[in-house]
Parts: structure tokens; C-alpha cells; sequence
């Protein structure tokens, strides 16, 4: 046998392979993130078919589908931990600060294959054309950090709860809000073909949030993790 | 050697006072039995041993040839079994060994996680998913996870929960090893398993 000295970077990394392989043989969280998003992407297109054609309110539209579809399924990540009880366990071998990344990462990983799976299909059941990707890539992956971000230390304070499915959307709300008013605004935007210096505004908020919220969590993950 | 020194150990949860003002301390060789009824606080105090869970007031510390062990270090000599500590059911019983290992930075080869399967018998079934053992397996499992890193302290939480008698007879040797080794706390709601220790702690 041999004993290596490991960072919590590499703790992290064992934290996230864990998660990846009990949600492949699970499917726990993406079963119910996709679910969600499908149906309601599919329900509103039948509504309102093609004749959305308002950038803005194309933009409300998915990110409201992206919202929801997180209030299924990124609170599992530390729910299952406590329902399995197996997070007295993870308490014992791993850092709060490896666990904390290696959820955060899992949460990034579920919720960008989410949006690759809803992006083309939003595009096509609605017939909206991105005018300028660039700044539509940014304001969505600087967006999903943030919400991210803000959803995995709320996860973990929520896990602790007894009704928790109500908990986490309620606290999630207001923590989201400026990052659903700033990205609804910016991906309106790129869907209307705004040059990038005119969405530069958005991507400052949304990074200076995505730092906030980052930042935030590793200093109050310690409190909430203890009990 | 190792030394544990736990000084006024307080724990509240809410207004409620689980225990309060435990003082005792344990060096190598020394197996301790923690007797309660349940509700007690043994689990609550083991935890708190274990540094999972921090006391109300009071504290635990250990000392390794007269320097304190914090974080990491202190993760690397401390194992714990204990029924609410359950291992990953959709992974694999090799799949927890290897994740609970590395990520404490125990570099076994597939092969030597094997082979220490075969100790409990559970060698045949290392591939597969620990939701379809039975709870005596389980057991066996944890107890294999928590000995894999040959701790120092070793803090068993009504250990003979579901055990058969091969299992039990595999948990005195246990005991023998780790007297030779360390620290072992044992806690029981069972009066006749005060014989294992050589020190009573009576909560409740």
C-alpha cells in the first residue's frame, strides 16, 4: 500500500467521480432536470408555437425552463447524501472544502449536459435564431456558474430541512433573482444581435456574481456543513 | 503513541443536554466501553470523537508522540462504525473501498482491495452493488472500509448490530488487533459487552 498526501483539489476530483457513477447507475438528479425541461419546452411550444417573436421574452422563456428544471434536481446532490446517510461518512474522509468543489463541479456538469440537450431543442420548437452566439454563449455559461454556484450552498442548507423540495426554491428565489434579471437581459441581447460591447455590462454582473456567490460558498459551506 | 484527552465534553442539541462535563483520557492498548440505554448520547459522543459533529462546550483532543493531530491528520488515524454510517449503495463494494481510499490517500491496487475482501468473506462479491447485500454484509463491509487504513483510533458504534457469529468472532479479533495498535471505543446499550473494555463509561 502506499500514502499519498492529497489536496482537496484530488479530493474533489474523487468526490465528483463518486457522484458521476452512483447518478449514471441512479439517474436521480438528471432524470428529473431533463424531465422537467422536455415537458415544459414541449408544452410551451405547442402554446405558443412560432409566434414568439420578442427576444426578451424568448430569453424569459428558457431561463425560466433552466430555473425550474434546477429546482428539481441540483438540491439532490446533498439531499441523497443525507437521506442515503451517508453523509456522516463523507464527513469523516473528505474535507468541507473537497466536498464542496466536488459538488459544485457535479452541479456544473448536470446542468450544462441539461442545457445541451434543451438549447437545440429551444431553438427549434420555437424558431429562434441566435444572432449573435458569442455573447450567447457567454451570458448562458457565466449564468450557469452563477446559478451553480448559488444552488449547490443552498443545497447543502436545505439537505438539513425537513421540507426541503418548498425550502429550496423559496430560498433560492431572491439569491437568483439579479442573476435571472441579468441573464434574461443579456441572452434577449444576443438573440436580437446586440454587438458584444452592449452586452459587456451583463457579463461584468454576471461574473462579479459568479465570484460573489463562489467565494461565498467556501466561506459559509464550514458553517453549514457542521452541524 | 496516541493519546486522547477528552476534557469537559458538553453537547446541547437545541435546549436539550445530551451529556455534560465528560472528562476521560486513553492512550495506546486501552479499549474503552461507552455504556448507555438508548438516547443516551453515544452516538452523539462518538461522533464528536470522530470530529464529525462538534461538541456544545468542552473538547476532544489527540496527541501522536506529543503533537496534536487537526484535520487531515486527525481523518487519517480516525475510523468509525456505526449503524447510521452507511456505505454507497449503487456503487460497488470494490467501487466504495477504492473511492473511500483514495480520497484519503490509500493507494491500493484493485488486487490487495480484493484480497482484504476475502477476510469476510465478501471476495466473490466485490462486484457487486452493496444496495443488494444484506445488513450483516453491510457490516462486514464497514468494518473492512474503517480497518483498511490500520487507524490508530478505532470508534465502534454498537458493533454487534446484525452480526452472525462468524461475524462476531471476526469483531474479537478486531478487538485484540486494535489494542495492539491503538485506541478502541466501543458503545453498547448491552450490559455483557462491558467485558471487551477495560474502562466503563456510563452515560445516561
Amino acid at each position: 500500500m502506499e500514502i499519498k498526501s492529497s489536496s482537496w483539489v484530488s479530493k474533489a476530483f474523487w468526490v465528483l467521480k463518486k457522484d458521476i457513477r452512483s447518478e449514471l447507475r441512479t439517474r436521480y438528479a438528471l432524470n428529473a432536470l431533463v424531465m422537467f425541461a422536455v415537458v415544459t419546452l414541449t408544452a410551451v411550444s405547442f402554446a405558443v408555437g412560432q409566434f414568439f417573436s420578442s427576444p426578451k421574452l424568448i430569453s424569459s422563456l428558457f431561463w425560466i425552463v433552466v430555473f425550474f428544471s434546477s429546482m428539481s434536481g441540483l438540491a439532490q446532490v446533498f439531499i441523497k447524501e443525507e437521506e442515503s446517510k451517508t453523509v456522516n461518512l463523507l464527513k469523516l474522509v473528505a474535507s468541507n472544502e473537497s466536498i464542496l468543489l466536488g459538488k459544485l463541479f457535479f452541479n456544473l456538469i448536470l446542468l450544462f449536459t441539461l442545457e445541451i440537450i434543451i438549447i437545440p431543442l429551444f431553438l427549434i420548437l420555437l424558431g429562434v435564431q441566435v444572432k449573435n452566439p458569442g455573447l450567447f454563449v457567454s451570458v448562458v455559461v457565466l449564468g450557469t456558474i452563477g446559478l451553480v454556484c448559488a444552488t449547490t450552498i443552498i443545497a447543502a442548507i436545505v439537505a438539513k430541512a425537513h421540507v426541503k423540495g418548498a425550502l429550496f426554491a423559496v430560498l433560492s428565489f431572491p439569491i437568483l433573482l439579479p442573476l435571472l434579471v441579468t441573464v434574461i437581459h443579456g441572452t434577449g441581447l444576443a438573440l436580437e444581435g446586440s454587438r458584444f460591447s452592449q452586452g459587456w455590462s451583463e457579463l461584468k454582473v454576471l461574473i462579479s456574481y459568479c465570484v460573489v456567490m463562489g467565494v461565498g460558498s467556501f466561506l459559509l459551506f464550514d458553517f453549514v456543513w457542521r452541524e | 503513541m496516541i493519546h486522547l484527552k477528552a476534557k469537559d465534553l458538553t453537547r446541547y442539541f437545541e435546549r436539550r443536554r445530551v451529556f455534560k462535563g465528560l472528562h476521560f483520557e486513553l492512550k495506546k492498548g486501552d479499549v474503552q466501553v461507552v455504556l448507555g440505554k438508548n438516547g443516551s448520547g453515544k452516538t452523539t459522543l462518538l461522533r464528536i470523537l470522530a470530529g464529525i459533529l462538534p461538541p456544545s462546550r468542552g473538547k476532544a483532543s489527540y496527541k501522536l508522540n506529543g503533537d496534536e493531530l487537526r484535520g487531515e491528520k486527525l481523518q487519517r488515524i480516525i475510523s468509525l462504525v456505526a449503524p447510521d454510517l452507511n456505505l454507497y449503495d449503487e456503487l460497488t463494494a470494490l467501487e466504495n473501498l477504492e473511492f473511500l481510499s483514495k480520497i484519503q490517500g490509500f493507494n491500493f491496487k484493485e488486487k490487495e482491495l480484493i484480497e482484504t475482501m476475502s477476510q469476510v468473506g465478501l471476495e466473490d462479491r466485490a462486484g457487486d452493488q452493496v444496495g443488494s447485500f444484506s445488513s450483516g454484509m453491510k457490516q462486514r463491509l464497514k468494518y473492512l472500509n474503517a480497518l483498511l487504513k490500520k487507524p490508530l483510533v478505532l470508534l465502534l458504534d454498537e458493533p454487534k448490530a446484525n452480526l452472525d457469529d462468524q461475524g462476531i468472532s471476526f469483531l474479537e479479533k478486531i478487538v485484540q488487533e486494535q489494542k495492539q495498535r491503538g485506541i478502541l471505543i466501543w458503545a453498547t446499550s448491552a450490559r455483557e459487552e462491558v467485558k471487551y473494555g477495560d474502562q466503563i463509561l456510563q452515560l445516561g
